[in-house]
């Protein structure tokens, strides 16, 4: 009895946040297009979001796509068909890999700090003095990184597709005796533009997943350095959970259509 | 006119405010008093719309503050906050001039600048304190800038949480007269949280304690030493012993 009652509770509460996340996002998107937009802002998220996770993503990308190289091989070689590894090496970065990596290496690196960032605003006033300066904290610091994670993050995840297909090229010819040419010409016959799509679809969700994260947790955080330390951890537990729930719920409709 | 009717609030199961009333003419300067942890910042957020009180209303030059959107009755208003609450990422002089860079009325950015440096010299700041973070400032420093922020856009009613503590006696002087000064040239209804006696003879006609949730002592800033109240004889004097319990 006391079980059930308290899981119950537990639903509820869980229940509840959904709501307010969702009442969130609803607010951020409200405040989408409608003025004031700030410019200096945007561009900044998009600097700090987009162009400042290139190398991080791109070492990731280049790691990742090298050692699945080497596991496609010791795989392959089982059966005679160690031919397969430039395609299966293609598809899975690009399908599966390149996006879920990017994005899980991508929320360590934002969500974390777009919750300390709005979370240390929180708990110093500044979120209180902006509104008493007439500028509305979901305008100014949510709707910019929004924004910016949700259109950068596709972008970053093509050019870790591509960097991961280059990573297992660089480990193909140099330590699987392929040769570059028929590496090359194996990658771009079994690729196709679908394998890239769906990444870039997945890499737009998972954007957005990142950033209301960041600032969901920021905005609720209260009680000095460690609640912006609960915010922080809170913030990149639920963007890697949910990267990964959105990956497979996301894989499931592809795989239907 | 500030209307504050009969507010109540509690943080779970503590009781901050329990039915504070209080009436501030236009163009009045009154200081509220009370112990620490009294509630006088939590009112301060009520009057502004920041925090919701669990009964009770404010309004503000008949405007009722709204809790959902609260910028109608805002964009009259300065707010000093009681940490300063500077902008780290932003260089001063875009703190101070925040409201004409990122707000609804815009300046150039040279224009903006001059005023920030401006407003920097009333607050007693050299110039070269514009270009500088936040963070590479004192205590007393953000402070004085912070102040400058507030009364920047040249508000008709200004707050300030605590504007002098931590600043030295001279400066703490030099601040007193400066809002004596807005108070009086630019009409201003001012609400002013201190704990300093001299300072509130010094910039206020009127003068609140808070205790214990309700306003226990209103008056005229001249009659607060001589008061036989018991609540303001303790405060005033230091006294352990009294009506406030200290423990
Ligand atoms: N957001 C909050 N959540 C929970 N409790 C709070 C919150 N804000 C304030 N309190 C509590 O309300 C009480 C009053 O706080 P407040 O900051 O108004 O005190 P104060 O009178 O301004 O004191 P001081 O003179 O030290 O600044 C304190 O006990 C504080 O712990
Ligand atoms: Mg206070």
């Amino acid at each position: 009895m006391r079980i059930l009652r308290n899981l119950g509770k537990s639903a509820k509460i869980f229940l509840q946040k959904i709501g307010r996340v969702t009442k969130f996002i609803i607010l951020i998107f409200s405040n989408l297009f409608t003025p004031p937009t700030y410019g200096g802002a945007i561009l900044r998220a998009f600097f700090q979001i987009g162009w400042m996770s290139l190398p991080v993503l791109g070492l990731t990308a280049l790691f990742t796509g090298g050692a699945l190289a080497l596991q496609i091989y010791a795989g392959g070689s089982r059966f005679n068909a160690e031919q397969v590894v430039p395609a299966i090496v293609a598809i899975g970065m690009a399908r599966e890999l390149g996006p879920v990596l990017g994005g899980l290496i991508v929320a360590a690196r934002v969500a974390s700090s777009i919750a300390a960032e709005i979370g240390t605003m929180k708990v110093t006033e500044q979120v209180d003095a902006l509104i008493t300066l007439s500028t509305d904290p979901i305008k100014y610091l949510a709707v910019p990184r929004v924004l910016a994670a949700t259109l950068s993050l596709p972008v970053l995840i093509a050019i870790g597709d591509s960097i991961g297909i280059l990573g297992g090229y660089l480990v193909g010819i140099n330590r699987l005796d392929f040769s570059s040419s028929t590496y090359l010409a194996s990658t771009a016959s079994m690729l196709q533009i679908s394998d890239f799509s769906s990444g870039l679809v997945k890499g737009a969700f998972f954007g957005l997943i990142i950033s209301v994260s960041g600032c969901y947790c920021g905005f609720q955080s209260s009680n000095g350095a460690e609640g912006v330390g609960k915010a922080t951890k809170s913030a990149v537990v639920a963007a890697c959970v949910f990267i990964l729930a959105a990956n497979y719920i996301l894989t499931e409709v592809f795989f239907n259509s | 006119m500030i209307k504050i009717k009969n507010i109540h609030k509690a943080f779970s199961d503590q009781t901050i405010l329990d039915g504070v009333n209080m009436l501030l003419q236009e163009g009045s300067s009154t200081a509220i008093i009370g112990t620490s942890g009294a509630g006088k910042s939590v009112l301060l957020k009520i009057l502004l719309g920041l925090l919701r009180p669990d009964i009770g209303e404010v309004s503000i030059n008949n405007i009722q503050v709204s809790y959902d959107k609260p910028g109608r009755t805002l964009s009259e208003i300065g707010m000093l906050f009681q940490g300063s609450a500077l902008f780290d990422s932003l260089p001063v002089w875009q703190n101070i001039c925040f409201k004409f860079l990122k707000g609804g009325e815009k300046l150039s950015i040279q224009d903006a600048k001059d005023l920030a440096i401006q407003k920097l010299k009333k607050v007693g700041l050299n110039h070269e304190v514009a270009n500088k973070y936040p963070s590479d400032l004192s205590g007393g420093m953000k402070k004085r800038v912070a102040l400058a922020r507030a009364i920047v856009g040249n508000p008709k009613i200004i707050f300030f949480d605590e504007p002098t503590t931590g600043l030295d006696p001279i400066m703490t002087n030099t601040i007193n007269n400066l809002i004596r000064e807005i108070v009086e040239t630019m009409e201003v209804t001012a609400l002013t949280i201190t704990h300093d006696i001299s300072s509130v003879e010094q910039i206020a006609d009127n003068v609140a304690l808070l205790e214990s949730g309700m306003i226990r002592w209103e008056g005229k800033s001249k009659k607060l030493r001589d008061s036989k109240d018991p609540y303001v004889y303790q405060f005033v004097n230091g006294k352990t012993k009294g009506p406030i319990n200290v423990t």
